[in-house]
């Protein structure tokens, strides 16, 4: 249960870890980190570390799930058993499930499955540390990893999680935050079509803050999506991000 | 592995889709119902005697059952001093060409952590008053979600069934003597603390719409569901579909869905006789 009992800002106005209220952790992006994928991706969000890996378009199997007139997109959302406090159980949990199909959706949103009937895109999207914001760096490694697979899309996809802690609405929520905070919301954007591909929210805002929440969400997700065309580019150096 | 399973749109559901957004245009629906309007909702309670509380909801032609079921056990350990609940919810096969036999799919999963989702955030129970001995023995109800009749929007109902439920429970009480646990033979109602709703929205190219029906919902360009309490805070939030949400939208749907709420929210309360004090 949330609640106001942990203090999560600091005398001095800053967050546990030094942060302001609307500053990303420290953001490290990097494309085609894997190699025997079609493509993958490789985010870190201070201590937040995921993996996405793309196969696909291949063949579909079995072959009855193949639809005639698009592609279809499998996505798995799995964390390491040692990438939270306690040990997460082998296999797949109710919340995983949960994720892989809101990610899933998420990147659909993007993806041109039209272009490549009775195949299937896999995406696995494997988080090897946890410390909040996991799903959301899980879509903007796993759009980076379709990007690399030469899947062609309408936008990249980038997210982040903002949260209220102590009254304040802050960004990108560390897991103590989202942990003893009172709302965690998680929000994905295909920034150039300014439209929300995944949206979440877990705790109580007002109208009002909600408006400022979302507000914020973009700010971070701003500064994501720059980083991440700056990613693809230094894989393909020599390419202008403005071609990106 | 999350694959998808909502059949996608094929060219009878583009001709369906153009159908149905025609109509959109002149603010009119299949149905007869305005664009914001819900379908109609009924209520029956405590029909499952064995369980230790019960509801029905009719959503239109949408036909949920929910029920409750209450232990001992021991308190989670971060949480000694409450008592808890777990929400599961199941589509049966019987309800639609579109669900399968076996352990809930993803759907279900998520269905049934909206419903947590919204019942939690909210603090609708006051898990503390559920602890009989700290660290040792609590209640935990176990609220079960069955889909019977699926006629589209499989969410709010689900919810609206799980706090009828609840609000009309007869719980088995139990008392501590020298430190043990022993039933007294009484019954109690978890009182509810808040009473949150759930609205779902589905949008058809710019034409957004409340509480699609199947027809509708087959072919949503995007859905979204949007939980709001007494209060008026949002309290939960799960977009469940693919698709693109114009940013601009949302400040439009929390207004309805805070509406709306209120309006599920007074049938709510007038056909249970409670009210929130």
């Amino acid at each position: 249960m949330k609640s106001n009992e942990v203090k999560l800002i600091r005398e001095d106005g800053r967050r546990l870890d030094g942060r302001a209220f609307d500053e990303l952790r420290p953001l490290k992006i990097e494309v085609g980190v894997l190699e025997k994928c079609d493509g993958s991706a490789y985010v870190e969000l201070g201590k937040t570390k995921v993996y996405a890996a793309v196969f696909g378009p291949r063949e579909v199997h079995p072959k009855h799930l193949a639809l005639a007139d698009r592609a279809i997109l499998n996505c798995r959302y799995h964390m390491a058993s040692f990438s939270v406090d306690e040990r997460k159980p082998l296999g797949m949990t109710r919340r995983e499930i949960e994720l892989s199909k809101v990610i899933r959706e998420a990147l659909e949103s993007v993806v041109f499955l039209e272009e490549f009937p009775r195949t299937c895109i896999d995406v696995y999207i494997e988080v090897i540390q946890a410390d909040g914001g996991t799903r959301t760096a899980g879509i903007t490694a796993g759009s980076l990893a379709l990007a690399e697979a030469g899947i062609p899309m309408i936008d990249l996809v980038a997210g982040v999680a903002v949260g209220k802690i102590n009254g304040h609405l802050v960004l990108d929520i560390s897991d103590i935050e989202d942990k003893y905070g009172e709302a965690d919301m998680p929000v994905a954007m295909a920034p150039r079509l300014n439209s929300i591909v995944l949206l979440q929210l877990n705790g109580r805002l007002t109208g009002e803050e909600f408006k400022n929440a979302l507000e914020l969400a973009k700010k971070g997700i701003m500064e994501i999506y720059q980083q991440q065309r700056e990613a693809l580019r230094r894989k393909y150096s020599g390419i202008s991000a403005e071609e990106v | 592995m999350s694959t998808a399973i909502q059949p996608k749109k094929n060219i009878t559901a583009r001709i369906v889709q153009d159908k149905i957004y025609s109509l959109l245009q002149q603010s009119k629906r299949l149905d007869g119902r305005g664009l914001y309007d819900m379908r109609s909702i009924t209520i029956t309670t405590n029909l499952i005697e064995k369980a230790d509380g019960s509801a029905l909801v009719t959503l239109g032609g949408t036909k949920i059952l929910a029920g409750i079921k209450t232990e001992i056990g021991a308190p989670y350990l971060d949480r000694p001093d409450e008592g808890s609940f777990t929400i599961n919810a199941e589509l049966l096969p019987l309800a639609s060409i579109s669900f399968e036999p076996g352990p809930p799919d993803e759907r279900g999963v998520e269905l049934a952590r909206v419903v947590d989702r919204s019942i939690r955030e909210s603090k609708v129970l006051d898990l503390k008053k559920l602890c009989l001995i700290e660290g040792e023995k609590a209640y935990i109800l176990f609220i079960d979600i069955y889909v019977l009749d699926y006629d589209g929007n499989y969410y709010d109902p689900s919810l609206i069934a799980a706090l009828a439920a609840i609000a009309t429970a007869r719980i088995p009480e139990y008392k501590v003597v020298d430190g043990k646990i022993q039933k007294t033979g009484a019954y109690f109602t978890p009182k509810l603390q808040s009473l949150p709703f759930t609205v779902t929205f589905g949008l058809i190219k710019d034409k957004l719409i409340v509480d699609p029906h199947l027809e509708e919902e087959s072919v949503l360009d995007v859905s979204i569901i949007i939980g709001v309490d007494e209060k008026d805070n949002i309290v939960s939030i799960q977009k469940n579909s693919p698709g693109l949400i114009p940013e601009h939208l949302l400040t439009k749907m929390i207004e309805i869905a805070i509406e709306k709420a209120r309006e599920i929210r007074k049938i709510f309360c007038e056909k249970l006789n409670i009210s929130l004090d």
